[in-house]
C-alpha cells in the first residue's frame, strides 16, 4: 500500500523539477497517497495471457519520405516565443560547470 | 442567442443572403453580453473580422462559409494567445495553427474566441483553470463540467454555432452533459492533434460541441482524416460523416451497460436515462443489458496512464523555449524549477508527481505496464460486447452539474466524475453525449458508445436517438 512520506514527495518534486512549499509537501503526501491507493486496485486483477496495449488503433512504424518539407516558417518565426535567442538558436544558462 | 443549423448558415453565406462579417459581429456581441459567465479567455476579434472580410470577398466559400466558432484555449490559433488556461503559457503566441483549425478555415469557418478550460485540460469543472471558473449557464452556482467547460457553456449561451473541445478522459462529453449540448468524441486518431497542447497522448482526441448531432457530423467531416503532422492519424471513412444514412432503429440492437446503471447514480439521472431507454424500445429497438465486468477498473487504469503521459508531456515547459521564464535564476536548474513552480497550478503538479512516481524505476511494471495490460482487458470486453449489439448506451455521468467548490478539496472525488467516460478513451472508440431531459432543472446526458472507426454509424444512430428523445 503506497503511503508517500514527506521525503518521497520531496524526491519526486526534485525529479520533476518542481519546488514545493512545506504546506504543499504535507498536502501532496496525503493526496498522492490516496490516489495511489485507489489505482492500486489493479494489482489484484488477473491479466494472464494479455499483452499491454501500446497503440490503441494498431498502428506500427508510420513512415514518411525522408525529404525536407518547406512549411514556410523562418526559424525566427518559430523562435519568437523564446526567452533568449542567439544566432537562430535558443540561448540557455551554462550547462557544464 | 440562437443559430440556425451550420450547413444552412454556410449555404446562405455562399448565396450572399448572409454576410460573414455580420455573423462574426453577432458572435462577438453575444460574447460581450455574456461575459459574466466567464466562458471565454480571449477573443480573436481583429483576426476574425479580417477573415470575415475575406470570406465575404469570395475566399473560402466552403461548407462552413462564414460560420463563427470558438476554440478551447489549448488549440494553437492565429490572432490570440494560446494559454491552455495556464500561467506558464501566458503570453504564448502560436507561430503556426493546429491542423483542425486550418481545415475549418479552409472551408470558411472563422474562429472568434478561445474558451476557458481546466489548465492543460486537467479537470472536470474548469475550477482548475489558472485564471477563473466558468459558470454553468443553467445555474451559475454550478460548474459547467470540464475540461472543455468554456466550450460547452459557449454553445448553450449561443456565443457561436459550435465550439471545439478535447477529450482525454471525458472532457468533451462531461461538459456537454452538464450543459445540455451535443459533445462528440471521435475514434482516436481521426482528427489530427498537431497544434493542440498535449495532455495524455495515447487518449487525447479532438471533437466538436454543438447544438445538434447533424452539426457535429459536419464539423467532424471537415476536421477528420490523415495528417502528415500527426503520425497517429487514421483515414476517415470513405463516405464521410455528414448525416446521409438512415439509421434503422427497428432493426437495431442496443446494449445498456450494466456497470453504468448501478448504485451511485443520482435518482434524477437514472429516471431520465430509463425514460430514454423506454422511448428507444417503443421506437422498435431491441434493447438488452450488457455486462463489461472490467469497466469499473477503467478509472484506475486512466489515473495511471494519464498522469504518466502528462508528466512526460509537461516536461517541455521548462522556462527555456517558450512560456514563463526566469532569466535571473542563478543557474540552469533554478531556471527550470522556478518556471515550473510558479507556472503550474496545483493539479498539473499533482499529475506530474503521480506520473513521475508510476514511471520511476522499480514501479514501472507494477503501475504503468499493469495499467496498459488491464487496458487490453477492457478493450477485449468492448469487442465482445459489440459482437451482439450495434452500440452501447448509458449515462454520460452519474450526476448532473455539481456546485462550484463541491469537489475542489478532494482530487479523488473530482476524478470520479469521469467514471463513465474514460473507458472509451482507453478503447479508442467513438462516444457521444446527447441531451436527455433534465433532473431538478439541470441537464442530463445520454452516452452512446461504438467500436473504433464506427463514427459514421454512431453519428447516424445518435441523430436518430436525438430525434426520438425530441
Amino acid at each position: 500500500m503506497a503511503q508517500l512520506t514527506r521525503e518521497d514527495v520531496l524526491k519526486l518534486a526534485s525529479l520533476a523539477r518542481i519546488s514545493l512549499s512545506d504546506e504543499e509537501v504535507d498536502e501532496f503526501s496525503e493526496e498522492l497517497s490516496a490516489i495511489l491507493q485507489y489505482v492500486e486496485q489493479l494489482s489484484s486483477v488477473d491479466v494472464s495471457g494479455l499483452a499491454p496495449t501500446n497503440q490503441v488503433t494498431g498502428l506500427t512504424n508510420v513512415m514518411r519520405e525522408d525529404e525536407v518539407i518547406d512549411y514556410g516558417y523562418a526559424p525566427l518565426d518559430l523562435l519568437k516565443n523564446a526567452p533568449a535567442v542567439q544566432d537562430n538558436q535558443l540561448k540557455v544558462k551554462r550547462m557544464i560547470g | 442567442m440562437t443559430w440556425e443549423p451550420i450547413a444552412d448558415i454556410a449555404v446562405k453565406v455562399q448565396k450572399g443572403e448572409l454576410k460573414a462579417a455580420d455573423l462574426v459581429e453577432k458572435s462577438l456581441a453575444a460574447i460581450a453580453e455574456n461575459e459574466s459567465f466567464k466562458a471565454i479567455i480571449t477573443t480573436t476579434e481583429k483576426w476574425a473580422r479580417e477573415r470575415a472580410q475575406a470570406v465575404d470577398g469570395g475566399d473560402n466559400q466552403g461548407r462552413l462559409a462564414g460560420v463563427p466558432f470558438i476554440a478551447k484555449d489549448n488549440f494553437l490559433v492565429f490572432g490570440a494567445e494560446t494559454t491552455a488556461a495556464s500561467n506558464i503559457l501566458k503570453g504564448f503566441n502560436a507561430p503556426y495553427q493546429s491542423t483542425a483549425i486550418e481545415r475549418l478555415e479552409t472551408e470558411g469557418a472563422i474562429c472568434v474566441a478561445k474558451a476557458n478550460l481546466d489548465a492543460f485540460a486537467h479537470g472536470s469543472s474548469t475550477e482548475n483553470s489558472d485564471f477563473f471558473t466558468t459558470l454553468n449557464p443553467h445555474d451559475t452556482t454550478r460548474v459547467p463540467g470540464g475540461s472543455s467547460g468554456g466550450s460547452a457553456a459557449s454553445v448553450v449561451l449561443g456565443l457561436a454555432p459550435f465550439a471545439l473541445g478535447t477529450d482525454t478522459g471525458g472532457s468533451i462529453r462531461l461538459p456537454a452533459s452538464f450543459c445540455g449540448v451535443v459533445g462528440y468524441k471521435p475514434t482516436y486518431g481521426l482528427v489530427s492533434r498537431s497544434g493542440v497542447v498535449a495532455m495524455a497522448s495515447s487518449t487525447d482526441v479532438i471533437g466538436p460541441l454543438t447544438n445538434s448531432v447533424a452539426d457535429a457530423a459536419l464539423v467532424l467531416d471537415v476536421m477528420s482524416g490523415k495528417d502528415a503532422l500527426d503520425a497517429t492519424t487514421v483515414d476517415k471513412d470513405v463516405s464521410g460523416y455528414v448525416l446521409d444514412l438512415e439509421f434503422d432503429i427497428r432493426n437495431s440492437k442496443i446494449g445498456v451497460i450494466k456497470e453504468y446503471m448501478g448504485d451511485g447514480m443520482q435518482p434524477g439521472v437514472r429516471e431520465q436515462v430509463e425514460k430514454a431507454i423506454k422511448a428507444l424500445k417503443d421506437a422498435g429497438a431491441e434493447v438488452q443489458e450488457v455486462s463489461l465486468p472490467s469497466l469499473p477498473l477503467a478509472l484506475a487504469v486512466y489515473y495511471i496512464l494519464c498522469p504518466a503521459e502528462v508528466s512526460s508531456n509537461l516536461s517541455r515547459y521548462d522556462g527555456q523555449r517558450y512560456g514563463l521564464s526566469y532569466p535571473d535564476a542563478k543557474d540552469l536548474d533554478e531556471s527550470y524549477t522556478q518556471a515550473r513552480e510558479t507556472g503550474f497550478g496545483k493539479e498539473a503538479k499533482r499529475r506530474i508527481m503521480i506520473g513521475t512516481y508510476v514511471l520511476s524505476s522499480g514501479y514501472y511494471d507494477a503501475y504503468y505496464r499493469k495499467a496498459q495490460t488491464v487496458r487490453t482487458k477492457i478493450i477485449d470486453e468492448f469487442a465482445a460486447a459489440f459482437e451482439s449489439v450495434d452500440f452501447l448506451l448509458g449515462p454520460t455521468a452519474p450526476m448532473t452539474a455539481f456546485k462550484i467548490g463541491e469537489h475542489s478539496n478532494d482530487p479523488l472525488q473530482m476524478y470520479l466524475t469521469d467514471i463513465m467516460t474514460v473507458a472509451s478513451n482507453l478503447s479508442g472508440g467513438p462516444a457521444v453525449s446527447i441531451p436527455c431531459g433534465t433532473a431538478d432543472g439541470l441537464p442530463v446526458g445520454l452516452q452512446l458508445i461504438a467500436p473504433q472507426k464506427a463514427d459514421r454509424v454512431l453519428l447516424a444512430a445518435a441523430a436518430t436517438v436525438e430525434g426520438i428523445l425530441g
